[in-house]
């Protein structure tokens, strides 16, 4: 930097600052507080500069500061046996979760939102969640090896669902399939409470040696800071504290600026770059910079090494030279990270960037005074203790109580209901019944999503959507790998938000047993409304505490995630959607159970019990009905089907499983035909005598904790002798009929593979081409 | 350069003795993604697998060539245009013209890498439909002659992933008719034509047949349990093969160790 650049600048001094106390300074526009801007001016002792401002302004926003749910969160740290902490290498706090494998592997993954930048601008802002996800994970020290997009739309039929859905997928597609990362599941729901509040979640995994663990820390005096990657530019000043932590209002400006732009080949670039730096053992400390910029990333190393750090910020490389000290603290500009480089290693780190092409520059270095101090030209603009900034933040205690409405919603319960006039009985009302069902905009086939995102690159996905989880291989000697699924249903947790969480949490472990995985750790991305809504900051704490008790149960922890708060238009919050992502580990890939059956003549059971549970379910949510209870959580059968699932994959028992969730039997039957277009003959008589149902209900019921599997007849006896023993509820409801080319379900005639599949794949390329 | 496996061990392959001496360069580039995939491939295949980064100004002692598919620099400007001007790719060009006749296969990003550096004629455009799009896609192999296609027998339909955004294949009629006539449509898009291809061309090969380029990607299909699972269901027919894209390294293994096919 010249020093005519610095002349278009006032520069806001440490000294200046002592010196006009007076000085206004535009706190409530940066998104802070009164009682918050009172506190930093104690905090310091003097008014903020202006750098400081901008760093305190973005530090302490809802996004990173999480002040409204820490209080709440705190109970995934506390409600943890030792059970689960025996593979947790990494806990709650870094950039993500570490988890051990064995063999010396450890996997780290991490589910994060990028909602609100998605809504005002789909494609980057899709796109750069998921460059944000992955350079979380590249911190850890970890390869990333595969991603995954929860999403939730408006309205299938509303038309600005087609502009947000184009953008994202485009984003999603267009960004993660640069980076060489296959793309291995995820959710796509259509729910008219996500209108103007779309939610697109993003999750990686990637996975490393245990010897290569990195964390964000600063330590050592004399150590380099050095800022690497794409150039620091305007984009994405302030979409942390502006952007993400406010409601949508129409009378606000646009709020486009606030989002940033993405360049994927910057990010792959920067993926090899930093393995090399890795795998050299060249850096002492990394953080990546996402939320906050450069204000998060030297604060955050500051406070978590040993001393202090000392920043020349005129030494920032930069895209766009009029920013000032404070936008620069604040830029969210993608593909950069920061690192700590002992000066024995500056060298061999250069050279690893010359080779990448990767621009760098050093910024500082690493003291021992206990102070982030910032400089420009010399002048110090920040001189702050760094965990006031990165860790110090307001917590509040907000209100929360629950809501008025509750117990009438509870109480409006689907059966007799009026949408439930005419509930199919025969045949043929039947056979269009499930047809319907799974032609619906949630339960119909999402391939139109998935072709556009690349599952092989790698060369290790063992399974991929449409299966249950997807499956990487980690270990190409022994066939280690780890299973994941995510799952959500807001719909259950606006009924009950204690147990809708808990069936979050209960159907992503489920599915990830059914993949044949041992399900290890958790990672939840909290999309909820404005927390200064007393009812909403109940359905948070409601939800935080059934998934922290639910995790207790399950043996299973938290090891990393996020809150979105503020998913509201006007007064109306979102449905709360705690989407929940669990990973399992295989110990071979090769025993994975995919979800569709393929030889003909195996037997096939239900496992599990169904109830008269339709409240909430997908088939009430077609007839336009939200009411009731959500279906009953049982966590210890959730346990005692996983135990089931996971060792019939071990011992070759199952050939197939799927887990049923949304939709019931009937989706998961109809599914698994379609996998690889292989019939079934299904009889349910003993079912709904068993359990007291309907075949109406047997097909739609949401009960929990089943599964239908696919068992070849040398291990009938095997496997119902496992399931007996274990006291498991288990029916053969029919076998597989490869001839047929249809599914046929107690004589319901009809259901032909073709129609179905016509149907199940028509949706989403009807309303979006 | 040797090292290859980032994720995990190379996987044991019990391959004939007299393949393993024949080595097979992977090319990277900035932006490359199926590099560690292709060398999986040739090492299944039996043979080594040697790293070339496309910044050596040496070809150094390879047998035979591939550059993988990705996104070489982004393929912010057309698809492949930048690639072609790294130091490598005019070592590659002259030893595939040379009369050793260099055997290299350019798969997606590096088909259009082979188009950019006028190995092969024609070029790549968007999709017809505008769209990334990844699926199992079923191929006739039109040309059993070339150095990778010498495993296949002439007509036999293939399946492998196809993935890309920008996979058109178009030439002038002249081009177009040159190909057919000379026996250098090499594949054809067979069912369904995925991205608007001229005559449903997959892949192309130049006269001498030593340099093949294709949009779909044979090293995705090449181990049981990770290539095309649509070898598994009513596409194909139960009972199909997820490993057809092997054929691709066998053959120029035959070819290099001076093989009976």
């Amino acid at each position: 930097m010249t020093t005519e650049t610095t002349k278009k600048f006032n520069i806001d001094t440490v000294e200046n600052a002592a010196k006009t106390p007076d000085t206004e300074l535009p706190w409530a526009e940066l998104g802070l507080k009164r009682n918050e801007f009172d506190e930093i001016v104690k905090v310091l002792g003097r008014r903020p500069t202006g750098a400081e401002l901008a760093m305190y302004s973005v530090m302490w926003s809802e996004h990173c500061s999480y002040k409204s749910s820490k209080n709440h969160l705190r109970q995934f740290g506390q409600k943890v046996t030792e059970e689960m902490k025996k593979d947790m290498l990494v806990g709650i706090g870094e950039n993500a979760g570490v988890t051990n494998l064995g063999d010396g592997w450890a996997v780290t993954f991490k589910i994060e939102s990028h909602n609100s930048p998605s809504f005002v601008e789909p494609y980057q802002g899709a796109a750069t969640g998921i460059g944000g996800i992955v350079r979380d994970i590249i911190s850890m020290g970890a390869r990333p090896v595969a991603v995954m997009d929860p999403l939730r739309f408006g309205a299938i039929d509303h038309p600005d669902t087609a502009r947000v859905m184009h953008g994202a997928v485009a984003g999603i597609g267009g960004y993660g399939n640069s980076l060489g990362l296959p793309n291995i599941g995820g959710e796509m729901v259509f729910d008219s409470v996500y209108q103007g509040n779309p939610l697109v979640n993003a999750l990686a995994v990637g996975v490393m040696r245990h010897e290569d663990i990195r964390l964000a820390n600063a330590s050592g005096k004399g150590n380099k800071v050095v800022l690497f990657g794409a150039r620091t530019g305007g984009d994405g000043i302030g979409g942390a504290s502006v952007l993400a932590s406010e409601s949508f209002d129409d009378t606000k400006p646009s709020k486009r600026p606030a989002v940033q732009v993405g360049d994927p080949f910057a990010e792959k670039v920067l993926i090899e770059c930093c393995l090399e730096l890795f795998k050299g053992s060249l850096v002492e400390g990394i953080q990546d910079l996402g939320a906050a910029g450069i204000s998060c990333a030297t604060s955050e190393l500051a406070s978590n090494g040993d001393g202090g750090m000392q920043v020349e910020l005129t030494s920032v490389l930069l895209r766009d030279p009029t920013l000032t000290p404070g936008e620069i603290l604040m830029s969210e500009s993608q593909e950069r990270m920061m690192a700590v480089v002992t000066p024995e290693n500056v060298e061999a780190f250069e050279a690893v960037m010359d080779k990448w092409a990767v621009e760098y520059s050093w910024l500082g270095e690493v003291t021992d005074t206990g102070r982030l101090i910032i400089t420009w030209e010399g002048d110090v603009i920040v001189d702050v203790d760094p965990r006031t900034v990165a860790h110090d933040g307001p917590v509040y205690d907000r209100p929360f109580a629950r809501p008025e409405w509750q117990d009438a919603v509870q109480a409006d319960t689907f059966t007799g209901s009026v949408q439930d006039a005419g509930r199919p009985a025969a045949p043929a009302e039947l056979a269009k019944a499930v047809t319907d069902l799974v032609a619906s905009p949630n339960m119909c086939s999402k391939s139109w999503i998935t072709n556009q995102y690349d599952r092989y690159v790698g060369g290790n996905t063992a399974m991929a959507f449409p299966d249950d989880a997807g499956v990487v291989r980690v270990d190409e000697e022994t066939g280690l790998g780890v299973a994941l699924a995510t799952d959500a249903n807001g719909r259950y947790t606006y009924l009950d938000p204690y147990h809708g969480a808990q069936l979050a949490l209960a159907e992503a472990y489920r599915n990830v047993a059914t993949a044949g995985a041992i399900p290890m750790a958790v990672s939840d991305c909290l999309n909820f409304g404005s927390p200064e809504d007393p009812d909403v900051m109940w359905q948070l704490a409601e939800a935080i505490r059934g998934l922290s008790d639910a995790c207790m149960v399950l043996g299973i922890p938290v090891t990393g995630g996020n809150v979105s708060l503020y998913n509201q238009t006007g007064t109306t919050p979102i449905h709360p959607s705690p989407v929940v992502a669990v990973l399992g580990k295989l110990d071979d890939v090769a025993r994975r159970t995919p979800s569709g059956w393929r030889e003909d003549g195996q037997a096939i059971y239900l496992l599990g019990t169904t109830g008269a549970e339709l409240d909430g379910s997908e088939w009430a949510n077609m007839r336009g009905h939200l009411g009731g209870q959500p279906p009953k959580v049982d966590l210890e059968a959730e346990r005692a089907l996983g135990e089931i699932l996971i060792n019939a994959s071990r011992d070759g028992m199952i050939d197939s499983a799927h887990d049923l969730s949304e939709g019931g039997l009937a989706a998961a039957l109809v599914e698994s035909s379609l996998r690889y277009g292989v019939g079934a003959r299904i009889a349910l008589q003993d079912v709904m005598d068993r359990d007291g149902v309907d075949l109406f209900t047997a097909l739609f019921s949401e009960s929990q904790g089943r599964a239908v599997v696919g068992v070849p007849r040398s291990e009938e006896v095997r496997f119902t002798d496992m399931c007996t023993a274990r006291g498991f509820a288990h029916t053969r409801i029919g076998v597989v009929d490869a001839a047929s080319g249809k599914l046929e379900i107690n004589g319901v005639e009809g259901l032909s593979l073709d129609a179905l599949r016509e149907a199940h794949e028509g949706t989403l390329p009807k309303y979006f081409g | 350069m040797t090292e290859l496996p980032l994720i995990g061990e190379a996987v044991a392959v019990a391959a004939e003795p007299r393949l393993a001496g024949a080595r097979i360069g992977v090319v990277t580039f900035p932006g490359t993604l199926d590099d560690r995939d292709a060398a999986r491939a040739v090492r299944l295949a039996g043979a080594t697998a040697v790293e070339l980064w496309h910044g050596d100004t040496e070809l150094g002692d390879v047998d035979a060539v591939v550059i993988p598919g990705g996104f070489s620099y982004g393929d912010y400007l057309r698809a492949g245009a930048i690639a072609r001007f790294a130091p490598l790719m005019s070592k590659i060009i002259d030893a595939a013209n040379s009369d050793a006749k260099l055997p290299v296969l350019g798969i997606c990003n590096g088909f259009q890498i082979l188009t950019e550096s006028h190995l092969l004629p024609g070029s790549m455009i968007k999709n017809d439909h505008l769209k990334f799009l990844c699926r199992d896609q079923v191929l006739r192999v039109e040309n059993a002659n070339t150095a990778w296609t010498l495993d296949y027998q002439a007509g036999q339909e293939i399946t492998i992933p196809l993935k890309n955004q920008d996979g058109q294949y178009i030439a002038d009629e002249k081009t177009l008719d040159a190909l057919e006539a000379e026996g250098r449509v090499v594949f054809r898009y067979v069912g369904f034509n995925p991205n608007g291809s001229r005559r449903d061309i997959a892949g192309i090969s130049n006269a001498a047949g030593n340099v093949v380029g294709l949009m779909p990607h044979p090293e995705h299909a090449v181990e049981p349990g990770f290539g095309p699972e649509a070898a598994f269901s009513r596409e194909t027919g139960a009972g199909g093969s997820d490993t057809d894209g092997l054929g691709f390294f066998t053959s120029v293994l035959n070819k290099i160790v001076g093989g009976d096919k």
